[in-house]
């Protein structure tokens, strides 16, 4: 079963090498629960890959999730910490698995060293990539059915939401905010290729051209207030408590189209950083938004 | 620490007292040279930026503000907004940091003649640090509306902590010598910073934020950080310039001050308030910039000599200037993408700190 496990995940990450597309997918040590029910007790310090496990029905192995897995509401939330993991407190809950989004300090080794297998899953660069996380949690927690489906599913619902696009001669153009010192993302993010899907043109793209920010420059406001974007969208707003008033306040931004006319849309942090099952929420909202742009 | 630099303490001006006429001279056409540095500074802040705007048409619009002038600069609704409401402030604020920055440092290294005291010695970042980390993690915006309390909170935990640092030193009623205090000054600051890594951990997800405030905000800063600053900045300015003087009786050594009526240790307590209130209120708005109270000071007494009636003023002017520049190339280097201007400051001043250590170590 071990061997099957392994080879099919090698597979799934083989066919992302091909596909051209860089996937972010490590598996360390040998799953313990090497049985066909896959692990039985996993612990989850990554928010997406909680998000993830729970669409695909592998909740009921999940036995502790990170502090800040807050979605769904019924995952276990615990003390530990997904920015500065604790082996000793994640083995506490005996896990055979453990799945994380960031290895600051050693995680992988030390639970590799206490017999532990660990899968990790960074940032995703694009959607691509986030169905093959889906998919690489679900050969791991033999879900692979649900996972598929899941893709599947989300895949459909994603093309038709891309198709509901109103059409337009000229492309609007948007501003995506992280927080209130004004960094942002870039097209060659995964958040920027759900906004190309709803047909928007990145009004920063200029500002990491060359990608030495990875996607994630801090933008100058007077460029800002130069390149006038018909829709900004807030992903600070649980982080940094910015609101469509609060923006209007800021020095010089009465004079930005999309504040005059209202066009500012206050997303859910969460659903607008994270990279899992719920782009699709993410992507409806953004839809919805140039939708209704007269 | 001349003998030339030693006079009585009824000779306050700066550039009064026994100096002699070549020397004044000199303090004048730097003093020249500093207010020529800070108008450069300005109107290159102003002209320069991500967006192209036309000099001129920048020079009609700063014009057209100015009361009972009115032309046309013929610029968009946007570049008026960019210039007056985005620039402007930026270039006070660099202006005004840079010179509270700068002349603290002085301040500092006056008081503990020791040449690598800089603002930040007695707790001041870690204390705004820690003020800024509550306000920020107990979401103390959504509390009060009106206006932004992390600077407010920033300026509180500067201020406690360099309290802290000079309560601890006072030992039986008696202020404790300059070590005493420095060491005093580190151990608030270790404890200050320790609460502040406790709290960050505890509210993970406030992470960001806290590190957006620390790497510098003047980016994003508008008139309204510059209405906070200016009274301290004024009050501070006006006290520094007022004890220059008495640094330089200071410098010489305690007992000399003493047999020229002077009382070394409320004078040093009396700089430090004043030079700490300005750094506070600098690190409140603008968030930790470092380097720009060591480099500035000692590239001051490198060209006009150690005598504070030259550092102190020329710190604040040429301190104004490296800010107000340094902060020009935080935001066109990578345009239209900012660097924090951190960085900036410290590129250009870890190397030069470097050089002073050298010196100091062969002289």
């Amino acid at each position: 079963m071990l061997r099957k496990i392994l080879a099919s995940l090698l597979a799934v990450l083989t066919l992302a090498a091909c596909g051209g597309t860089e996937t972010s997918t490590a598996m360390s040590g040998a799953p313990a629960a090497a049985e066909p029910a896959g692990p039985a007790r996993i612990v989850s310090i990554s928010t997406v890959a909680t998000e993830m496990l729970f669409a695909i029905g592998a909740d009921d192995k999940v036995v502790a999730v990170d502090s800040l897995s807050t979605f769904p509401v019924e995952a276990p939330v615990t003390d530990l910490s997904g920015f500065e993991p604790n082996v000793e407190a994640i083995l506490g809950f005996r896990p055979d698995l453990v799945v994380l989004s960031y290895d600051p300090g050693d995680v992988v080794a030390g639970l590799e060293a206490a017999g532990v297998a660990s899968l990790l899953q960074g940032a995703s660069m694009t959607i691509a990539d986030t169905y093959i996380q889906i998919l690489a949690l679900g050969e791991i927690t033999a879900h692979a059915a649900e996972a598929a489906a899941l893709v599947d599913a989300m895949q459909a619902e994603m093309s038709d939401l891309a198709a509901s696009v109103t059409e337009r001669d000229e492309p609007l153009s948007y501003y995506h905010e992280l927080d209130d010192t004004l960094y942002t993302v870039t097209s060659a993010t995964f958040i920027g290729e759900v906004y190309a899907m709803a047909g928007l043109v990145n009004a920063a793209d200029p500002a990491d051209a060359d990608g030495s920010s990875w996607g994630y420059p801090q933008l100058s406001a007077e460029y800002l207030l130069d390149a006038d974007p018909d829709i900004i969208f807030l992903a600070d707003t649980k982080c940094c408590a910015q609101t469509a008033a609060a923006i209007a306040e800021r020095p010089g931004w009465e004079t930005l189209t999309a504040v005059s006319t209202g066009r500012i849309v206050e997303l859910d942090d969460d659903v607008a950083s994270r990279w899992g099952p719920r782009i699709v929420d993410f992507l409806r909202a953004i839809v919805d938004a140039v939708n209704s742009v007269e | 620490m001349t003998s030339r630099s030693l006079r009585s303490p009824a000779s306050r001006g700066w550039l009064s007292g026994p100096v002699g006429p070549g020397r004044s001279r000199l303090g004048v056409r730097w003093l020249a040279v500093g207010v020529a540095s800070v108008l450069v500074a300005a109107v290159v802040g102003v002209v320069t930026g991500p967006v192209s705007i036309p000099v001129w048409h920048v020079v009609l619009e700063l014009v057209d503000r100015l009361p009972l002038v009115d032309v046309d600069s013929s610029l968009s609704v946007a570049e008026r907004a960019i210039v007056w409401d985005l620039r402007a402030p930026r270039v006070v604020l660099g202006l005004l940091v840079g010179a509270l920055l700068a002349g603290s440092g002085a301040a500092y290294q006056g008081v503990f003649r020791n040449p690598l005291a800089d603002p930040y010695l007695l707790g001041i970042a870690a204390g705004a640090g820690l003020g800024a980390t509550i306000a920020i993690v107990a979401r103390l915006q959504d509390a009060i509306g009106f206006i932004d309390p992390v600077p407010l909170a920033a300026f509180a935990g500067a201020l406690l902590a360099v309290a802290a640092a000079g309560t601890l030193s006072v030992r039986r009623g008696k202020t404790g010598s300059p070590a005493t205090l420095i060491l005093a000054g580190v151990a608030v600051a270790n404890f200050f910073t320790a609460i502040q890594t406790f709290i960050q951990q505890q509210n993970s997800e406030t992470l960001q934020q806290v590190f957006a405030w620390i790497l510098g905000r003047l980016s994003t800063a508008g008139w309204g950080e510059v209405r906070l600053l200016v009274p301290y900045a004024a009050i501070c300015m006006a006290g520094l310039l007022l004890s220059v003087g008495s640094l330089d009786v200071l410098a010489v050594g305690d007992e000399e001050a003493t047999t020229l009526g002077l009382r070394p240790r409320t004078i040093r307590r009396l700089v430090l308030m004043t030079a700490s209130l300005g750094a506070a209120a600098a690190v409140a708005v603008s968030g930790l910039i470092g380097f720009v109270g060591l480099v500035v000071p000692h590239a001051v007494r490198m060209v006009a000599g150690s005598s504070h009636r030259r550092v102190i003023p020329l710190s604040l002017l040429f301190g104004a200037a490296f800010l107000a520049l340094a902060d020009v190339v935080a935001r066109t280097v990578r345009s239209p993408a900012e660097l924090p201007i951190g960085v900036i400051t410290a590129f250009i001043g870890a190397p030069f700190f470097l050089l002073i250590l050298r010196r100091q170590s062969t002289a």
